[in-house]
């Protein structure tokens, strides 16, 4: 009966996502008056999910699973939650879950509500808050089967300590083939990525052109920020489609979002609404961002953000 | 080769998002609806398949008559023929499993759908109809090329890419990268003539019970009033985003 959530690990570390996950699942299992269980796959130490209130861990080790596979990994998770007889998995909304996810959901023949931001606002029915139309309002579902699957909004329901002793348990579920074969991954090493960053530094076609991304990436690299554009950015070549954020490109969920030369387009707003503090530099006034963000500045990029880049240091000198 | 590509009738990316019925219905007034983005990428992806490789490319969408617009702009742009699922979309599921009949039936070797429709954003469509099928999956595919019954796929994953390679048949969730913006294709008049011609077939739908229900919906609470802070004043800045917004 206890709730389900799949903590994710790469090179056996949990990633940030896998806490927050767990701190959902506790919230749900407390309003369910039952346990949480975690099931990790090539985690080396689990103890710290005790931490956010995981009970049990049931712990995969399989250099088989070395690289993600989604179908193979449903089923993995398939097995845990029918040994656990659980009615409640809970999954992150990176890639590898949202890719898994809607495959454990027939598996499991559970309704499947992704996007969601707070806990259940109901236990009976089962009632999530998601966000619908690409950030721009809420849906109130409810998941109607008796296996639920719930996707949580990464930096939505935030990190949430309780106590548990995370009790560890070998569980070695059969392996099934997979049609998919990796072949190769490609991952930029030493850079913050979107999905992963708490500070989002973003340009836009105000910077001119692609010579003048230095001062972005400076001022990322002393946030500690991913880099990311808008969709002009990305259609003309400046920068990489990876770093398109928007309505058709990433969503970005950071703690701090700064936007530089964006005008600020319905598309990209609402791709970068669920941030939670927004930042608009722009020479524009009347550039619809600035309603849409917490702070502006009205002003030259090319004058305020080298200044900018200097006042910060300073801070990072004085807090470090 | 066979290819069904599903297309989405969702909300162009400008609209403006209104609920009626005590906020549980969308606000179709003045909505201009088109092909899902993800799913045009898809489709322009497979007009090459079609070009190049001499495959034959459906379209297909589960809804109502008014989604027929959406569905012969995508025979504008090229597709072969198309078919309407003759109900309601409620949700995921349910729409997967109607897919999932037609594809049956069909013969596809290659299911392209979006990774996910702009206006209910679930994501869940592709995998759905692929376990339905126990046909091969590859969702946030940014490059796809296939040769004989074998595929070779680029994956978006956090922070970088993943190259798989995969068998027919195989549903692919599409998305940018598939084919690049300036490839997509506007219809002309001569496409939109033959269109017209084109087979649109209306297929009544299987018994598919949904398993999640909208409630309700909410706009997000209005933002207050940014606050300006002079050019020349960035420690002021600075000092804002730390001890107020608390966020460096």
């Amino acid at each position: 009966m206890s709730v389900l959530v799949y903590t994710e690990s790469e090179e056996g570390k949990f990633k940030k996502v896998a806490f927050e996950v767990a701190s959902y699942a506790k919230a749900v299992a407390d309003q369910m008056g039952t346990t949480v269980t975690a099931i990790t796959i090539n985690a080396n130490d689990v103890s710290e999910l005790g931490t956010y209130g995981v009970d049990k861990v049931l712990k995969v080790n399989d250099s088989k699973l070395d690289a993600f596979n989604a179908r193979t990994y449903a089923n993995i998770i398939k097995q845990a939650a029918e040994k656990e007889g659980t009615k409640v998995v809970v999954v992150s909304s990176s890639a590898d879950s949202k890719y898994l996810a809607p495959l454990l959901a027939v598996g499991l023949d559970a309704g499947y509500a992704s996007n969601v931001v707070e806990a259940p606002t109901s236990a009976s029915p089962f009632t999530v808050k998601r966000t619908a139309f690409t950030n721009k309002a809420f849906n109130f579902s409810t998941i109607d089967t008796d296996v639920k699957i719930v996707g949580v909004s990464k930096n939505a329901f935030g990190l949430k300590e309780n106590s548990a002793s995370a009790a560890a348990e070998d569980f070695s579920p059969s392996i099934p083939e997979n049609g998919v074969h990796v072949e190769s991954v490609d991952k930029a090493t030493n850079t913050v990525t979107i999905a992963d960053a708490e500070i989002v530094v973003s340009g836009g076609r105000g910077l001119k052109g692609p010579e003048n991304w230095g001062m972005i990436e400076e001022l990322a690299q002393v946030l500690g920020a991913a880099t990311a554009c808008s969709k002009p950015v990305s259609d003309l070549g400046w920068r990489p489609h990876s770093e398109h954020v928007g309505q058709t490109g990433k969503p970005v969920a950071a703690n701090l979002y700064i936007a530089i030369g964006i005008s600020g387009a319905i598309q990209h707003l609402a791709g970068i609404n669920a941030s939670k503090v927004k930042v608009v530099i722009n020479s524009d006034p009347e550039a619809p961002f600035f309603k849409a963000a917490d702070y502006g500045v009205v002003g030259d990029a090319f004058e305020v953000v080298p200044k900018l880049i200097e006042k910060l240091k300073e801070f990072k000198a004085q807090n470090a | 080769m066979k290819i069904l590509v599903c297309i989405s009738h969702v909300p162009d990316t400008t609209s403006k998002i209104n609920f009626t019925d005590g906020d549980t219905k969308f606000d179709t007034n003045g909505v201009q609806f088109v092909i899902n983005p993800n799913d045009e990428f898809g489709l322009t992806r497979a007009m090459w398949f079609k070009e190049k490789q001499g495959a034959t490319v459906d379209v297909i969408n589960v809804g109502g008559p008014e989604t027929e617009p959406t569905l012969r702009k995508a025979l504008a742009i090229g597709a072969d023929s198309a078919i309407r699922v003759n109900t309601p979309a409620t949700d995921g599921f349910a729409v997967a499993k109607q897919l999932a009949n037609v594809v049956k039936d069909g013969g596809y070797d290659l299911i392209i759908a979006g990774r996910e429709s702009i206006d209910y954003n679930g994501g869940m469509v592709p995998g759905m109809l692929a376990e339905l099928l126990g046909a091969n999956f590859v969702t946030n595919c940014i490059s796809l090329e296939v040769d004989g019954t074998n595929a070779k796929a680029v994956r978006e994953i956090d922070g970088g890419k993943e190259t798989v390679s995969t068998t027919l048949p195989l549903v692919i969730g599409g998305q940018k990268g598939l084919v690049e913006e300036s490839d997509l294709r506007i219809p002309n008049m001569r496409g939109i003539m033959q269109a017209r011609q084109k087979p649109l077939s209306v297929v009544e739908p299987v018994d598919a019970t949904k398993e999640t229900s909208t409630v309700k919906f909410e706009k997000p609470e209005a933002k207050g009033a940014v606050k300006l802070v002079a050019p020349d004043n960035l420690d002021e800045l600075v000092n804002l985003l730390h001890t107020e917004a608390k966020v460096i």
